[in-house]
């Protein structure tokens, strides 16, 4: 048990938090109804000023969990997961970290042609969707693999698509990394940043449509946030009501792009109230502050038919992708600093002095674990690839003649050149 | 009409191409100077740059980092921060800031990371830069080229393999270029960059690392290649092969495999996609009465659609002695598992055949 006192609480504060999702705030009495269509409300004043946006102070960032693990003394109505949903949570992170670690060196190895790793975003990841509805249908930008395998997506099916074998999902069409599931209501990845955003839109006004008490979730990162898609996307969610969280993964680059950069507003939160959307901000490397803050938007997108943006501020501790080597644009001091960090021990922290954890439990796991994502990856890399047919499907629900008889000609082509093609 | 195509003249043809000897007609180069397409362009931007003060490179990437592909290496060290301008991820914007420099008497060079993700700026490319100079009656032109990787890479898939040859080529007030080699990207850029319309500069990622001899004429500061004029990588009586870019290569490996069974080549390196330089293609077709275009793009409306066209409707249709084939990329997207995706990509051996049974040997 993680205590007594806590899971007690956790019943009341549940209902407590149903009552509290809307927010308030000032309004000061010289507020008037509009006679304006374009504003909602009036306030006239009589000073002219400039609203300079640097004087206003930050958003503030939502966190539970300190450096050393300790749930922070003025902590009220938050939600503690049951033990054995925290253990999942753990070693979910830690199996994120370790097959990480293997499908990068396998790259470095030349056994798989990319990869990304998820190195310093593991509690954004998990924390989110543990919070979240099994069948909250996941649109994420490429750098969520985690919310796969909590899901129950496995390390084999993971690898599988890495190395485009004959029996990913995807049947070798779809680069390494982007996974697509639809058991696990994750929508195949697309390499065009932000498409999926006013796409997760289309879908939380599906689900609006359907009343089947479903949610979307839209995973993307504060350089994806650029694109024009991001801006019809938040204007859409909230010009149609629809039930959709926007979870900004804050992580400081885009490649060697860094936040500062790419924008100048406070983060992407700042982005909500031009839109007239709810907004949250959270610390990203806390898994319990971003547990409470996906449950909090939830309740808030599902009661009200509202888009509700999450921003989860953190540290990509890993390189871009295997094509990258980011020492090229930021200090090995800087990376270090964040790798002090890392979320896990963080977490770790927590259950460690809760004694839900021990450094025997994590010997034992992480042994285990390597050991059986080694076997996982020594069997999908020995995999036939998929069948050259295999090109021309999916094209067309029907295959249509012209291809049929590309099918044909290349079939006498490799049997006339059989030793430059493999017929596996 | 009296002409007639004569697809089953296999025994003449055959006797003829035996008889004729190996003709070496491949370009020697005498410096032994060598180059890469990356640096060719880099070279070129470099030059065009100190030339002209209103010449400025902006995209994702290209400063500090040196672009994804190291295309713009150094410039950023040597022009500052206000010639070489990292964007934030906006296509549709950068595109748009640049044609409206352009507007206002600037030079932009638009990098696209590659010219996949042009398709969120296509609007700008389209509508505003090819089509303001002439919706204004030449009051306002637009000198700007947009430039970046085309085309397939290697296991990159569907969204990072197309080549938009064909989609830019189509649209009136573009020129579209797609060099090969060295020389063609350094004297095709310094001249897209000086051109008074838009320019889309379509590169391929295989090719930047590759070296090509280069001359010391081509490294003049003065070098520029013409717009709209392709050139005879090699000689050849017996066929005509015409490509671009990565497709030239294709040719000329081909090409040699061909000689090597008596059939010579003649391999026409287009350069340009836009204007097309049809009368080199016609008098080649003339003298070879043979012709197979080669692209890795798709088969569908393609360049190769186009030339065969143009081909059609000229005096070299009565020269030909076979219909025009076409060797593409497959009609599907690209898929990314590597036996997949070289069975999508047209290769040597495709070629090879297809001027084989055009020739009946
Ligand atoms: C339309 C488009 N433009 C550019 C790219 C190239 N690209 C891929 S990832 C990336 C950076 C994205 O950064 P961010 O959204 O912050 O996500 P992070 O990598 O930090 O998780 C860029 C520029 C792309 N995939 N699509
Ligand atoms: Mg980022």
């Amino acid at each position: 048990m993680f205590s007594a006192e806590i899971t007690l609480k956790r019943l009341i504060n549940i209902k407590l938090f149903k009552k509290q999702y809307m927010l308030s705030s000032t309004i000061s009495s010289n507020i008037e109804e509009s006679v304006f269509k374009g504003i909602n409300k009036i306030n006239y004043t009589s000073s002219l000023g400039i609203n300079e946006p640097s004087l206003n102070s930050p958003v503030p960032i939502f966190r539970i969990l300190n450096d050393t693990g300790d749930i922070s003394n003025n902590c009220k109505s938050i939600i503690i997961p049951g033990n054995n949903e925290l253990i999942k949570m753990y070693k979910s992170m830690v199996l994120l970290s370790i097959m990480d670690k293997i499908l990068y060196e396998s790259q470095r190895q030349g056994r798989i042609s990319f990869y990304m790793t998820n190195e310093g975003e593991e509690a954004a990841q998990i924390g989110s969707v543990a919070g979240l509805h099994a069948n909250d249908l996941v649109y994420a930008q490429y750098r969520e693999a985690g919310v796969l395998l909590f899901r129950g997506y496995t390390p084999e099916e993971l690898m599988n698509q890495c190395f485009g074998n004959v029996d990913d999902l995807g049947k070798g069409k779809q680069m390494p990394v982007h996974y697509g599931s639809k058991n696990h209501n994750f929508v195949t990845l697309s390499s065009p940043l932000t498409t999926q955003l006013p796409q997760a839109v289309g879908s939380a006004y599906s689900f609006k449509r359907f009343e089947n008490n479903r949610c979307t979730i839209v995973y993307f990162g504060e350089g994806a946030a650029s694109e024009g898609d991001a801006h019809a996307a938040f204007n859409f969610a909230s010009t149609l009501d629809c039930p959709i969280i926007f979870f900004c993964r804050n992580n400081g680059y885009a490649i060697s792009t860094p936040a500062n950069e790419q924008y100048r507003g406070d983060g992407i939160v700042s982005r909500g109230p031009g839109y007239g959307i709810a907004t949250i901000r959270v610390d990203g490397n806390d898994i319990l502050a971003v547990y409470n803050a996906i449950i909090k938007a939830r309740e808030y997108v599902m009661n009200n038919t509202r888009p509700l943006i999450l921003e989860a501020m953190t540290y990509r501790r890993g390189h871009h992708s295997t094509s990258d080597d980011s020492t090229a644009y930021r200090s090995k001091d800087e990376i270090k600093q964040w790798s002090n960090k890392n979320p896990i021990t963080r977490f770790k922290r927590l259950l460690e002095k809760n004694n839900l954890w021990n450094d025997q439990n994590e010997v034992d796991y992480a042994n285990e674990t390597k050991k059986q994502l080694m076997q996982s990856f020594t069997i999908a890399s020995k995999k036939n690839k998929p069948n050259w047919r295999e090109m021309f499907n999916d094209v067309y629900h029907e295959i249509p003649d012209n291809l049929l008889e590309q099918m044909n000609s290349l079939e006498d082509h490799m049997s006339k050149y059989s030793d430059h093609y493999s017929t596996e | 009409m009296a002409f007639t195509i004569s697809f089953h003249k296999p025994s003449a043809l055959t006797n003829t191409v035996k008889i004729l000897k190996r003709s070496l007609n491949t370009t020697r180069v005498l410096a032994n100077k060598q180059m890469t397409v990356r640096d060719a362009l880099n070279s070129a931007m470099d030059d065009e740059m100190e030339r002209d003060e209103r010449v400025f490179i902006l995209g994702e990437e290209v400063a500090m980092y040196d672009g994804a592909y190291k295309v713009s290496r150094g410039l950023y060290k040597k022009y500052g921060e206000k010639r070489v301008i990292d964007t934030p991820i906006t296509e549709i914007g950068f595109a748009g800031i640049a044609v409206g420099a352009a507007m206002a008497g600037l030079r932009p060079i638009c990098e696209f990371m590659t010219f996949n993700f042009s398709l969120q700026a296509i609007d700008h490319v389209i509508n505003s830069a090819a089509k303001t100079f002439y919706m204004s009656a030449g009051l306002v032109n637009v000198p700007i080229v947009f430039r970046g990787p085309n085309g397939a890479a290697a296991g990159v898939a569907a969204q990072h393999s197309q080549c938009f040859g064909a989609w830019y080529s189509q649209c009136p007030g573009l020129k579209v270029i797609s060099p090969y080699n060295s020389e063609d990207a350094r004297g095709l850029l310094k001249a897209a960059i000086r051109d008074p319309d838009p320019v889309v500069f379509l590169e391929n990622e295989l090719l930047y690392g590759n070296q090509y001899p280069i001359t010391d004429e081509v490294l003049d500061k003065d070098f520029v290649l013409p717009i709209g004029k392709a050139k005879i990588e090699r000689k050849g009586d017996h066929i005509t092969f015409v490509a671009h870019s990565k497709g030239v290569e294709l040719a000329l490996d081909a090409a040699k495999e061909l000689s090597s069974v008596g059939i010579e080549a003649e391999v026409i390196n287009l350069r340009s996609l836009r204007p097309l330089d049809i009368n080199t293609i016609i008098q080649s077709v003339v003298r070879t009465n043979h012709i197979i275009s080669i692209e890795q793009g798709w088969p569908y409306a393609g360049i190769g659609s186009e030339i065969s066209a143009q081909i059609m409707e000229s005096e070299a249709f009565y020269h030909l002695d076979a219909p025009v084939i076409r060797v593409t990329g497959a009609d599907v997207p690209m898929p990314y598992t590597k036996s997949l995706e070289i069975a999508a990509l047209p290769q040597i051996n495709n070629i090879v055949d297809a001027a084989k049974k055009l020739l009946g040997v």
